[in-house]
């Protein structure tokens, strides 16, 4: 049977004839050393995560009336992080992270996304990483895509996007592989032969045939044609399909990431839904928080010794109105906040510039006052665990970023 | 086959989708709907009824386009909808757009596959669903009645994307004050009330643009056909006639098209001032589409027709079944290969190259397909032996004869002929 063998980017990039090694952040040298052992993921919360509700500020005298039915506060059952913010019940699981300093937040944040407030617009600006005014152009490439470029020694391993997707976030000259824990070619051998047999000749096919076996083979419970019977084969085959039309489980694609980062992998990204939370958020927004504080949980156990060196940055395209509306929801917003996490993060805090929630300090009367591009924490993060270049962080991967100062995110 | 092509379109007969005008109206009781959802229980029930016909009909949408592919005597009309299609992508459910996407492409762009690139190009740069996406009733002259009562200004989308993706291309030789005069001639474009396209003087920019060193409108009250004037020139620009003839020539034949016939397509489209059969004609006429073999991937969409095609399935079973199953069997199989349904990344339509539709897992969603979906389909699968040579004919390679033949299962042997390079390939 095949076996996947590590070909570098240069090679892979000759191969497939894409345009790698044009690109302008390439040079040969950024082939010369081995890739780093510092671990970056990034999970999108689309839908517009409640960065209020997440992270709640109680201590703001304003806060409890723009939601009379909401629950809020430590009297509620939040806890409490700092004697200001206090965390959604349903991260609770994760806070003996907090206490360890392995889990944090920035509040306040948004992109330079405005006043639009459409959720595929807004995930493709977070995605692709782009300025102000960029919004309704055709993203060519995403951040995490020019921050690859950037990697010595990156091969195609480096980078996984982990779900069935297309990952704007890591399209791009930079060649990535794309998994989804459920994507199981369930093949007996035999076909898996004459598959290979009629790829042979055909390099584009024959490569992503021999890469799917290889990622196929690699999770649990892998296919074991020599105890499966005909009709049994295509019953794995015919639920493998079924499979591919469920939503992956969140923990299935956490552990599926961390398996691939504690081997080839550095850099990997997935998403998380759920967070539009327009009705009945009390509810709903537990089952979103404990979808996410199940992959970061499944990470930290995943990743193991790596858990030390990993960065976990869970982000969204918007924030969600101050106020609840009539159906005891919120409706799409601006500012939000980041969850930061990670045996490498420097956390245990709650970063940022409160703006405040009273009369005047909401964004166009309504919603949270975004005091920090999100970018700029994705950048620091990235500047700690792989010594990128600052300019190269605002220009390149992040088009016209105002940095700030340096908020120390790494232990 | 080119003959067929200036004949009826038989197959927007056989497999009818509904209008624009029936879409928007549809539209404004789903919103009147919506709004009144929490009045009553009922009217929450009726909003989930038309919510629910709503998400029906998309997926209908998708299993007449398969329909159509599947059933079309020779699959060319069906798959020059499906480029021009992508060339003037739409993408989204704002406003009078949602459920829409459908009537555009037929409205737009079937009726001028075999017609004049102009026709095209003003019916779909004009058509409420292009409008709406590209933000171009948001978009108000500086110096209009409108803009100056209301403080606002141009949205350029439109305006760069009719210069770079739907006529001269990136290489153009456009400036962004050709955009920019190109934005402002267009300001006046808006939606009326009931869904339609609307033309306000009173927000356009007065006074004349030029664009390309043309000069355009400068009457009192702007007028529609000064935008219409322009969109007939940018047509049969020499750099217009260039960039989409590549364009053809790299979806249908090869991603390194020979430039001979580049040329060649170019010479035609100018002289025949932008005739899309004899620039078709001359597309596959050309020696160069006469070498079958390794050619271009197919797309999703028309990996599922042709394989729908090959495995002989009445194209009725597609627009007849319920909506999950339909679902099930195309819709989602076809996300997973990276098509979405109606769902490109942008304006710019679905991505060109072959090794971005053939990645591990989206070569692994089209071999889960053929491995297991035409099971579902037909039951009596045919000997894998036969089926190779009715699918490919003389086209089947040695190997691809002998792993049909030793296949271990009829299901596994017909999947092994559709999952191979030779079926994979146009």
């Amino acid at each position: 049977m095949s076996r996947l063998t590590r070909r570098d980017l240069l090679l892979r990039a000759s191969a497939i004839g894409c345009s790698a090694a044009a690109s302008p952040l390439l040079t040969p040298v950024a082939f010369a050393s081995a890739p780093t052992e510092n671990r970056l993921v990034v999970i999108i919360l689309r839908g517009a995560m409640d960065g209020l509700d997440l992270v709640q500020p109680y201590g703001d005298p304003h806060f409890a009336a723009h939601r009379p039915d909401f629950a809020i506060g430590p009297s509620a059952g939040a806890h409490d992080l700092d004697g200001f913010f206090a965390l959604h019940p349903g991260f609770g699981d994760l806070l003996p992270l907090w206490q360890a300093g392995e889990l944090g937040f920035a509040h306040a944040v948004s992109t330079p996304y405005r006043n639009q407030r459409s959720h595929f617009d807004g995930q493709d600006q977070l995605e692709a990483g782009t300025g102000a005014g960029s919004v309704g152009r055709s993203y060519q490439d995403g951040w995490l895509n020019r921050l690859v470029q950037t990697l010595p020694g990156a091969t195609r391993e480096t980078a996984l996007a982990v779900g069935r997707e297309e990952a704007l976030i890591l399209r791009g000259p930079a060649p990535s592989v794309a998994w989804s824990p459920v994507s199981r070619l369930g093949l007996s051998p035999a076909t898996s032969d004459l598959l290979s047999m009629l790829y042979h000749d055909d390099p584009l096919f024959r490569e992503a045939f021999e890469d799917a076996e290889f990622y196929s083979d690699l999770l649990e419970g892998g296919f074991d044609g020599g105890n499966m019977d005909g009709d049994t084969m295509m019953e794995t085959m015919a639920s493998s399909i079924s499979a591919s039309n469920q939503a992956v489980a969140p923990r299935s694609l956490a552990s599926f990431a961390a398996e691939r980062l504690r081997a080839d992998a550095r850099i990997a990204s997935f998403s998380l839904g759920g967070w539009d939370t327009h009705r009945g958020q009390v509810n709903r927004m537990g089952g979103a928080l404990n979808h996410l504080s199940g992959a970061i949980s499944e990470l930290k156990e995943g990743l193991g010794p790596d858990w030390d060196r990993t960065v976990v940055l869970a982000m969204t395209e918007f924030g969600r109105t101050v106020r609840q509306n009539g159906s005891a929801g919120t409706d799409h917003g601006t500012g939000s906040a980041i969850v930061m996490a990670g045996g490498a993060l420097h956390g245990g805090r709650v970063l940022g510039d409160w703006p405040g929630l009273g009369q005047g300090d909401l964004f166009a009367d309504r919603d949270l006052m975004p005091t920090r591009d999100v970018r700029a924490y994705a950048a620091w993060a990235m500047a700690g665990l792989f010594g990128t270049d600052l300019a190269a962080l605002q220009n390149l991967i992040f088009p016209s970023l105002d940095l700030g100062p340096d908020p120390g995110l790494l232990r | 086959m080119l003959a067929a092509l200036s004949g009826p379109d038989r197959m927007a007969t056989a497999f009818p989708l509904e209008s624009y005008a029936t879409r928007a109206a549809f539209r404004i009781e789903y919103t009147r709907l919506q709004r009144a959802r929490d009045e009553s229980d009922e009217a929450e029930q009726a909003f989930r009824a038309v919510r629910d016909a709503l998400n029906r009909e998309i997926v209908n949408q998708m299993a007449v386009t398969l329909a159509r592919g599947v059933a079309d005597p020779d699959g060319l009309r069906e798959r020059l909808v499906w480029f021009w299609a992508d060339h003037f992508t739409t993408v989204g459910g704002r406003s009078f757009m949602r459920g829409a996407i459908a009537a555009y492409i037929d409205e737009t762009i079937r009726p001028h596959v075999a017609g004049r690139f102009s026709d095209m190009l003003e019916a779909a740069i004009l058509h409420p669903v292009m409008v709406l996406y590209l933000d171009q009733e948001r978009s108000y002259g500086p110096n209009s009645v409108a803009g100056q009562r209301r403080g606002v200004s141009l949205n350029e989308n439109l305006a760069r994307e009719l210069l770079e993706l739907h006529t001269l291309g990136a290489d153009g030789g456009y400036t962004q004050t050709d955009v920019q005069q190109m934005a402002e001639l267009l300001t006046g474009l808006g939606i009326t009330g009931e869904g339609g396209l609307a033309f306000r003087p009173n927000n356009a920019e007065p006074g004349a643009e030029t664009v390309l060193g043309q000069s355009y409108g400068g009457g009192d009250p702007a007028a529609l056909s000064d935008i219409r004037a322009a969109l007939q020139d940018l047509a049969i620009r020499p750099e217009t006639a260039r960039h989409i003839s590549r364009k053809l020539a790299d979806h249908f034949l090869s991603d390194t098209p020979d430039p001979g016939l580049v040329a060649e397509m170019q010479t035609v489209w100018l002289d025949t001032g932008g005739d899309l059969a004899r620039v078709t004609h001359t597309l596959l006429t050309h020696p160069s589409a006469l070498f079958p073999g390794s050619g271009r991937v197919k797309q999703p969409l028309h990996f599922l027709a042709s394989a729908l095609r090959a495995l002989e399935l009445p194209p009725e079973q597609l627009t007849l079944a319920p909506a999950h199953r339909v679902r099930n069997l195309a819709l989602r199989p076809m996300a997973a290969m990276g098509q979405g349904w109606q769902n490109a990344s942008g304006p710019d339509g679905f991505f060109d190259d072959d090794e971005e539709w053939i990645g591990p897992q989206t070569l692994a969603a089209r071999i889960g397909w053929c491995m297991t979906v035409p099971s579902e389909l037909r039951p009596n699968l045919p000997d894998p032996r036969a089926f190779v040579r009715d699918a490919l004919g003389d086209a089947a390679p040695p190997d691809l004869l002998l792993a049909a033949a030793r296949a271990e299962s009829r299901a596994e042997g017909v999947g092994l002929v559709l999952a191979s390079p030779a079926f994979q390939r146009s």
